[in-house]
């Protein structure tokens, strides 16, 4: 019994201490973003990986949602003879919800695994150490740029997602289930204003801010992993545990962000 | 029995009654160390004693959990990040596995500390890394990767990068582990030839007990999880403390007999 106490203590304490650093790293991460010196070139060269390399992967599964966006909708909306609402229902799937949400998860899978393996590794072999004996401050130089890069990456992807989402769904829709490519269109533009937009907007920003946050933090504090962040086996476990909880987060905040913003 | 440190010359490091425990075991218990400008100090010991320990104590990686750590007058055991980062300005690290950034080439490891903390052009930075690599013996290596390079060279790597930025205390964990004689003396001449040159204070955790001794100007035995002496190397081989004559005889044989034994003997 006592011992159930104990570890119900334990784990709590444990949960507290690590909610306050990472909490502390987050705080600390955003008040060097806007105090100088600032640096360009590293912050593109993040932009590059995060961002441009994901364009790919952006394309095709932005393409292929709106396709079975429009495929499902299709068949839904004719129940109701209402297949004129097609577009403004692949666009406002896409713009409010979609878009940002599967974005982000492919940003996670893509580059967000990869940003806590590559720190949690420099952790691991005491390049993190070396950085700060060499009086380098590896916030600002290892993890800062990959905060900004993220947060100006996810927004444009998700954009892209959502355009190519869109044409994907007019592709299926009008030229092979007969709607009109007009309608498609008008319907979109007549239902779509700029609240949609915005939320849309506003989603991606806050869940590149969460994705970043989770997959750097975990990495740097991969040596104060409750399941011990040792070796290649602890790297493997915290990155897939940095996915796991980058996913889970996004979905809850995107419920928190549409009940808020609805 | 522990014997007094009785130096008389400038401190810049000072370790007072540092104390540290991992979990439920103590490593360190009270560790008295001085450092002086200039001069070489060893810390010898048993593998787990806790020498990289204290290494990690002097570089504000590990706060103590009681006790003072003062480098250059400055108490760093409850520093606040900036003024640690201020310390570690004037500090050069070669670490036991290297820790070389192993996605950068040889040319940007050692160029990183430039690139960070000088205001160097990129013609600047390159010139001093190319003459780094000279000294190093190193030419021609600047574009491989840490991984397409022998143990030696890495630790020459390592070397390099720690003395980028001309440091006034230079830290060596075992910087010749896993080394065979020659690259171990290689690692010692250029030790010996960077110091003459650059005129670092260097404090060395080792194992390579008789050879280090002759590098040295003090050698610090830790055990028990206190320094049990820190002697000039000719003082520790005839000391009287029972764990440095142990640590002596099993290292070096009992070969340098004290006066008091050999009377004994005869």
């Amino acid at each position: 019994m006592f011992f159930l106490f104990e570890k119900i203590g334990d784990y709590t304490l444990y949960y507290l201490e690590y909610a306050g650093r990472i909490t502390n790293f987050l705080f600390q991460c955003l008040g060097r973003i806007i105090t100088p010196p600032y640096r360009i070139f590293p912050v593109i060269q993040q932009i590059n990986f995060i961002g441009a390399r994901s364009v790919f992967v952006i394309f095709f599964t932005g393409g292929f949602t709106g396709m079975v966006l429009a495929l499902q909708g299709y068949y839904t909306l004719r129940k109701f003879g209402s297949e004129g609402l097609l577009g403004s229902a692949v666009a406002l799937s896409l713009l409010r919800e979609l878009g940002p949400v599967m974005a982000a998860l492919m940003v996670i899978g893509r580059a967000g695994s990869s940003i806590t393996a590559e720190i949690g590794i420099m952790r691991n072999s005491e390049q993190i150490d070396a950085l700060e004996c060499m009086a380098v401050d590896p916030l600002r130089y290892l993890v800062v740029p990959k905060f900004i890069a993220m947060i100006i990456s996810l927004p444009l992807l998700t954009a892209i997602f959502d355009v190519v989402g869109i044409f994907g769904g007019y592709l299926v829709g009008s030229l092979m289930l007969g709607v009109n490519g007009g309608t498609y269109f008008q319907g979109m533009y007549q239902s779509v204003d700029w609240n949609d937009i915005e939320m849309g907007l506003v989603k991606s920003l806050v869940f590149g801010l969460m994705i970043v946050w989770i997959s750097t933090a975990k990495g740097y504090f991969l040596h104060s992993e409750r399941s011990g962040g040792f070796g290649a086996e602890g790297v493997s476990r915290t990155t897939t545990s940095a996915v796991v909880l980058a996913s889970v987060t996004v979905l809850v905040w995107d419920y928190l962000l549409s009940a808020i913003m609805l | 029995m522990i014997e007094e440190n009785k130096f008389d010359c400038p401190v810049v490091i000072e370790l007072a009654g540092v104390e540290k425990s991992f979990a439920d075991q103590q490593v360190l218990a009270g560790v008295d160390l001085r450092v002086c400008e200039g001069t070489t100090t060893v810390i010898v010991g048993g593998s787990g004693q806790g020498k990289s320990v204290i290494l990690k104590h002097m570089l504000g990686l590990v706060r103590p959990d009681a006790g003072q750590i003062s480098i250059f007058g400055r108490d760093i055991a409850k520093a606040s990040a900036g003024e640690l980062k201020d310390v570690r300005r004037d500090f050069g690290v070669l670490f036991q596995n290297v820790a070389l950034f192993d996605s950068m080439t040889i040319f940007d490891n050692v160029a990183l500390p430039l690139r960070e903390r000088t205001a160097f052009g990129s013609q600047q930075v390159k010139a001093r890394v190319e003459e780094l690599l000279q000294m190093m013996d190193l030419p021609g290596a600047g574009s491989k990767y840490p991984a397409q390079l022998s143990g030696g060279m890495q630790k020459r790597v390592g070397l390099a990068r720690a003395l980028a930025l001309n440091p006034k205390i230079v830290f060596f964990d075992e910087p010749t582990t896993g080394l065979d004689v020659h690259k171990s003396n290689e690692m010692y001449r250029l030790f010996h030839h960077t110091q003459a040159r650059v005129g670092y204070t260097a404090v060395i955790v080792s194992h390579d007990v008789p050879k280090i001794f002759k590098l040295s100007d003090h050698v610090a035995l830790l055990a028990n999880g206190v320094i049990q002496g820190q002697l000039t190397p000719e003082e520790f081989q005839r000391s009287e403390n029972p764990l440095i004559r142990e640590f002596v005889e099993t290292t070096m044989g009992p070969i340098y007999s004290s006066e008091r034994e050999e009377s004994a003997l005869q």
